[in-house]
């Protein structure tokens, strides 16, 4: 089985590796850029939204922060297009660091449900940032990237693609890490019972607040990424409030607090949404496809695929078990397996 | 002086309409635990509704509510049937999701059929001022107060006054006991939802009458309701009062001392400094986790 495993994820990153060679197509290669940039925030969103417990709908400023951070740099110092730009990915990231930490620790003083709400408000008030800070953020008229010309045409997106792999690749091990050690198990206690993992010793402070930080640093990484990609910067799209949505909404259709099903959601939506967007592009129309994909999702597929498709291995096996001579029928499992799936998942948070 | 009175006086008439639009979203979450960020598609929603029948059967834009409340009603209600019963799991959480996507829709909805040009309500009212202690003041600021006043008084009897009232005050002090007592949590939470819509018809009216708008203008709505309903504490009817009248007071002194750039910045820069000494919020209750 774990043989299995380790070919498989060799086997998709073979693929990875070589998407822009087996598809030279541009129109191909810009969704692949788009879906690796998302797979990568969402995957270190899970790392704290989904391991913690604590969702956040607000770190779609910490993206917007980081594009406007390249944006700025890139004027301030005269960043000539080219590889320099992605140099300053790290650097747009910190930057988001530095404001993550006093906001996260303000947010994370409230509990669960204002917490999601404080992010939300947090959230628009760095999108009013933008728009006031003339002098630095240059307001509603936006900003400009330099333009990445030296690559040319076919080649144009190929860059943009192995960096964002790259980032995806980062925040996979870090998220890998963080739910193999003894931190990860620290914000899992959280998500399950927060009162009694201080109980138990578990420092709940500082713990949130590192995960709420590193989830930050990548999508200021992601947001600086996405800016160079795109070329110009405006408040109302460097903080767009849709990007908040997509990402919780991939961490849920993927797995809330699994490894693969962020990457799993980011892959199946962002492709979906650059259709939608394309096909129907009249505005308001599309507003209004997403909303009912939203609707159909959450209220179809609650749990997610990754945990649904496990709830369903686990009920074949228990089918198996009383051939094996083990008690109890199968029936109560095949009732309860789907319910439990998720209760483990939510830890009883709705109780 | 005179100018920052001025701007009191007008803070606290317009800040009534938030405090409409912000008790319906604590109401529901006080009840339902459930986050409506729909709230601020359906009050634009409802001043487009205000605007559709003046415009279309000419029915004047307060008179206009014995219709658009009734119709946001039952859209409420139907919206919580449909979407916010069937959640089962992480139920705040998804609630947002849900009711982002309902929002989304909405905005959608609005954009195709009425197009995103800035839309601006005309009426006596609204055009005309009067004067008051050397104060000029638009008719409609003292006629959207007056509809605040009445239909916060009105909530105010039928939560204390009546036994549905009783049952969702008791729904919103601990979910299940009132459940094991006998009273209908699940029509209570419906009904509820169905107010908070309700209001927000009446807010997106008088939002309407005193600012131009178009389907872009929820999120900023959205973003100043929740803020209110922090800052007064998660569902507190109370602090939503207070807050929204706050918010707004603050915001008009700001403008006036300072910048209208930064009037809405001065409230947010206050509401972190109190959620760091409250998280709570002004009168709201610490979220122990004794459920």
């Amino acid at each position: 089985m774990k043989v299995l495993r380790t070919a498989s994820a060799l086997a998709l990153l073979a693929l990875a590796v070589s998407f822009p060679l087996v598809f030279p197509n541009p129109a191909v290669d810009q969704v692949a850029v788009l879906t690796l940039m998302f797979a990568a925030a969402v995957t270190a969103w899970n790392a704290f939204s989904g391991y913690s417990g604590y969702i956040s709908i607000g770190h779609a400023a910490y993206f917007g922060i980081g594009s406007y951070a390249v944006a700025i740099l890139c004027r301030d110092w005269h960043v000539p297009g080219g590889w320099l730009p992605f140099l300053l990915l790290p650097l747009a990231g910190l930057i988001a660091v530095a404001f993550a930490v006093p906001m996260g620790w303000v947010a994370l003083r409230t509990r669960r449900h204002t917490f999601v709400i404080v992010t939300i408000a947090m959230f628009f008030i760095m999108q009013l940032m933008a728009y006031n800070l003339r002098s630095v953020t240059n307001g509603s008229r936006g900003m400009s990237l330099p333009i990445p010309v030296r690559w040319g045409g076919a080649f144009y997106d190929v860059p943009f693609y192995y960096v964002a792999l790259g980032l995806l690749l980062l925040a996979l091990f870090v998220s890998w890490w963080i739910r193999n050690s003894k931190y990860g198990l620290g914000l899992l206690a959280i998500r399950d019972d927060e009162d009694r993992a201080r109980g138990l010793g578990v420092r709940t402070g500082p713990f949130k607040l590192t995960a709420f930080v590193v989830a930050a640093f990548f999508f200021g990484m992601v947001g600086g990424l996405h800016a160079y990609f795109v070329e110009s910067i405006f408040p109302a799209f460097a903080f767009d409030p849709l990007i908040d949505l997509m990402v919780a909404l991939m961490a849920f259709l993927g797995g809330l607090g699994t490894l693969a099903g962020p990457v799993l959601g980011a892959v199946i939506l962002v492709p979906a949404q650059q259709y939608f967007t394309i096909e129907f592009g009249k505005p308001g129309f599309y507003l209004m496809i997403y909303g009912a994909m939203f609707l159909a999702i959450i209220l179809l597929l609650p749990q997610g695929i990754i945990p649904a498709l496990q709830a369903r291995v686990r009920r074949s096996e228990a089918l198996a078990g009383p051939l094996r001579g083990e008690g109890g029928g199968p029936e109560p499992t095949l009732a309860g397996s789907s319910v439990e799936a998720g209760q483990g998942e939510s830890g009883g948070d709705g109780a | 002086m005179h100018l920052i009175l001025d701007a009191v006086i007008t803070g606290v008439l317009s800040g009534g309409i938030y405090v409409l639009m912000a008790l319906g979203l604590t109401l529901i979450f006080g009840v339902m635990d459930i986050i409506n960020v729909g709230q601020g598609a359906l009050v634009i929603l409802g001043a487009y509704l205000s605007y559709l029948l003046q415009q279309q059967l000419h029915i004047d834009l307060f008179v206009g509510l014995l219709i658009t409340m009734p119709v946001m009603f039952a859209l409420g209600v139907g919206l919580e049937v449909a979407f916010v019963r069937p959640i089962r799991w992480e139920r705040t959480t998804l609630s947002i999701l849900v009711t982002f996507a309902i929002a989304l829709l909405i905005q959608g909805a609005l954009s195709l059929g009425f197009s995103t040009n800035l839309v601006q309500v005309h009426a006596w009212y609204v055009d005309r001022s009067f004067q008051i202690f050397g104060f000029y003041l638009a008719w409609v600021y003292v006629f959207d107060f007056l509809l605040s006043v009445v239909l916060v008084a009105g909530l105010y009897l039928l939560l204390n006054r009546t036994k549905f009232g009783a049952g969702l005050r008791a729904s919103m002090q601990n979910r299940t006991a009132a459940e094991l007592v006998g009273i209908d949590v699940e029509r209570i939470s419906a009904v509820t939802f169905g107010i908070g819509v309700a209001l927000a018809a009446a807010g997106g009216m008088a939002y309407g009458a005193t600012s131009a708008f178009n389907p872009n203008s929820q999120y900023d709505l959205i973003s100043r309701l929740l803020a209110i309903i922090i800052l007064g504490g998660m569902g507190s009817l109370r602090g939503a009062v207070v807050a929204g009248l706050g918010m707004l007071v603050i915001e008009d002194v700001t403008s006036v001392v300072w910048s209208p750039i930064w009037a809405t910045t001065v409230f947010y820069m206050l509401l972190v400094v109190v959620l760091v000494f409250r998280p709570q919020g002004l009168f709201g209750q610490l979220a122990g986790r004794r459920q």
